[in-house]
């Protein structure tokens, strides 16, 4: 699957496209097939995101796992301070 | 220290009002990112892994208490409360948000702080001598010098779109503690027949193409120093390339045409120089000098010390250097605990220091490329109290210059450019050494990380460096032994195949341990590395 990713234009965070706006979380990322470019010239262009690309990942149980662990990391947080990430509860191994 | 006169803070207060104004327009919609990214750069504001990040200019690495309470402030109210000092002697903060950002430069400009070229092709932040005006091998202070080139550089109009970004280090000591010799220009100050000049070294550098700089001048009288630096940027302005990225460096042009081409040159283009009178007149040296006269120190202060306490023996032992004045002292700060994150200090800490600065230094730190913090002048009565309060900070560790006292660059857990995480691998390979004995008996070894070729964690110049790759999408560390940043300064050489993480840090407990089974008596890991070379090493790793 194709995910459609960037950062915040105010706060920097990491955002992902959910299929109708932009959430924090990687598990709210909607497949979007052949239509990434396209969403993302728009949404740039109204400056909801910034710096958006289109990133490789795959579909898991647990919602998209991305592709590349760089991916993994940016939706995760740093593992050198998972009390600075999103999910301060889970081992850092899981971006391996 | 220096303070800014008029104009510096007025050019700086400008700065900040320009950029809160471009922020404004950014947001609104008026500018483009293409249009708006230069101008962050231009004021240390990167888009990075998680967040913005924004690099603040310690220039030459000196600080005062205010500002590192600054330094402090801005990460408990705009940041996630701590800080990451660099390689080049500044400071990151990696949860910047831009809306907040002018208000950040203003809160800094009020204690003379900013982050004006601590990005883009300009010439970035003068480092120096963490021990620059209290160790007793300096010809002179080298602070007067590197306030000189910072006002100099600062807005240089000529130099503000270089081929590359152009890092300048001086130092004005036999022994270099700058890696002076892996900057695009480096200057030694030295003494020749009583008078003072430089040694120019021009065309050093890390990253995909590590080179150390080769000598360029052997002699460049102080009157004509400027001058002669003006001569070495010009030329390269002139003829570094701007069609290749990876070739833009002055490192690559002076290895392409040659030293000898380079400088005559360089010396041709000097006369020109010369005649504009950049040189500053002696009385503005003098203004300048006299913000770092010598401190007034107790003349009568006693180098008598009570090391019963065993913990704090060692910590003298290991991170206390001599200072030029009897009575004196100069304390390194490691930000190398076991589990910490090379170069991080929380607020907290990050408030203890300065509060100890100014108690107990008259009112000054360094930052120190190897991402630790100096206390540069302490009185040896006040050691005991200072160890005391460092300890209860978690800032005692007793490791400098010592295997665990390890550079590591943000890489992959922040920087988007990375290729593999640092950090993680720097902790392993500090728990796996914590032991204090073990530590001390290897002695002086420089271990450093980067997370890519880029090398801001200085791996070529490590005794031992890594350097983290992407093989395939997952993470790899070669291994480089025998570099050195120091005045023997040499680049490291690639061991072979490299490591997943568990087994760099095996790797290194290997070459460790070869080290400790063939050493001759006094040699330290890099001399031991020199004389036998790479082959027990290879065997031991590979074998
Ligand atoms: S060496 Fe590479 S990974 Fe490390 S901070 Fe520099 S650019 Fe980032």
């Amino acid at each position: 699957m194709k995910l459609l990713t960037g950062n915040d234009l105010p706060s920097g965070d990491v955002i992902w496209w959910t299929g109708s706006g932009w959430s924090r979380h990687v598990e709210d990322a909607a497949d979007t097939g052949t239509d990434g470019e396209a969403i993302l010239a728009v949404e740039q262009a109204a400056r909801r995101v910034n710096g958006a690309y289109v990133i490789d990942a795959a579909a898991t149980p647990d919602g998209p796992r991305p592709a590349h662990i760089k991916e993994r990391i940016r939706a995760l947080g740093p593992t050198v301070r998972m009390d600075l990430t999103l999910k301060p509860e889970v081992s850092p191994e899981v971006v391996l | 220290m220096y303070q800014y006169d008029k104009y510096d803070q007025s050019i700086v207060d400008a700065r900040v009002e320009e950029f809160r104004d471009q922020v404004k327009r950014r947001l609104a919609g008026e500018i483009t990112e293409d249009q708006f990214k230069p101008l962050r750069l231009m004021n240390g504001l990167y888009l990075q892994l998680h967040a913005y990040m924004l690099r603040v200019a310690v220039p030459y690495g000196t600080l005062s208490g205010p500002q590192m309470h600054m330094l402090a402030h801005i990460a408990r109210k705009y940041d996630r409360g701590y800080g990451h000092f660099t390689t080049r002697q500044n400071i990151q903060y990696n949860w910047i948000k831009l809306d907040e950002c002018p208000d950040i430069l203003a809160e800094l400009a009020t204690v003379e702080m900013h982050a004006i070229q601590t990005s883009g092709n300009c010439i970035r932040n003068i480092s120096s001598d963490q021990y620059a005006g209290a160790a007793a091998d300096e010809v002179a202070d080298p602070r007067p010098w590197a306030e000189l080139l910072r006002q100099w550089s600062t807005f240089h109009p000529e130099f503000t779109y270089l081929p590359r970004k152009f890092k300048i280090a001086v130092i004005a000591a036999d022994e270099d503690r700058a890696a002076m010799r892996l900057h695009d220009i480096g200057i030694q100050l030295v003494k020749k027949d009583g008078v003072l000049g430089g040694r120019i070294f021009v065309g050093g550098g890390m990253g995909r193409t590590p080179m150390i700089a080769p000598e360029i001048k052997n002699f460049v009288t102080a009157d004509d120093l400027l001058s002669y630096v003006e001569a070495c940027l010009r030329v390269y302005n002139r003829y570094g390339r701007r069609d290749n990225i990876y070739k833009a460096r002055i490192k690559i042009l002076i290895h392409e045409i040659g030293a000898d081409e380079y400088r005559r040159q360089v010396e041709e283009e000097f006369v020109a120089v010369k005649a504009l009178g950049i040189d500053p007149p002696q009385a503005e040296f003098d203004r300048i000098t006299a913000f770092f006269a010598p401190p007034a120190f107790d003349a009568g202060a006693s180098d008598a010390i009570d090391r019963t306490d065993p913990d704090f023996a060692v910590w003298l032992d290991q991170n206390v250097k001599p200072h030029k004045q009897p009575g004196y002292a100069i304390v390194n700060i490691s930000l190398k605990k076991t589990g910490d994150i090379p170069g991080d200090a929380s607020a907290d800490q990050i408030d203890v220091m300065a509060d100890l600065a100014t108690k107990y230094s008259f009112d000054e730190l360094r930052v120190t490329h190897a991402q630790n913090i100096v206390l540069p002048h302490v009185a040896v009565r006040d050691l005991p109290e200072v160890w005391r309060t460092l300890d209860a900070a978690g800032l005692a560790a007793a490791n400098l210059d010592l295997i665990t006292d390890i550079i590591a660059c943000p890489g992959l857990d922040y920087c988007s450019l990375a290729n593999a995480r640092s950090i993680p691998v720097a902790q392993k390979i500090a728990s796996r050494f914590a032991d204090q004995g073990r530590q001390r008996d290897l002695g002086e070894l420089k271990l450093k990380i980067s997370g890519c070729i880029n090398a801001c964690g200085h791996h070529h110049a490590g005794h031992i460096g890594i350097l983290g790759v992407d093989k395939k999408g997952t993470e790899n560390y070669q291994l480089l032994l025998g570099g050195s940043g120091a005045e023997d300064a040499s680049l490291g050489k690639i061991t072979g195949p490299g490591f997943d993480e568990d087994g760099i840090v095996d790797a290194v407990e290997k070459v460790t341990n070869v080290y400790l089974g063939v050493r001759a008596d006094g040699e330290r890991f890099l001399d031991t590395y020199r004389r036998v070379g790479m082959e027990p090493f290879k065997e031991a790793l590979y074998g």
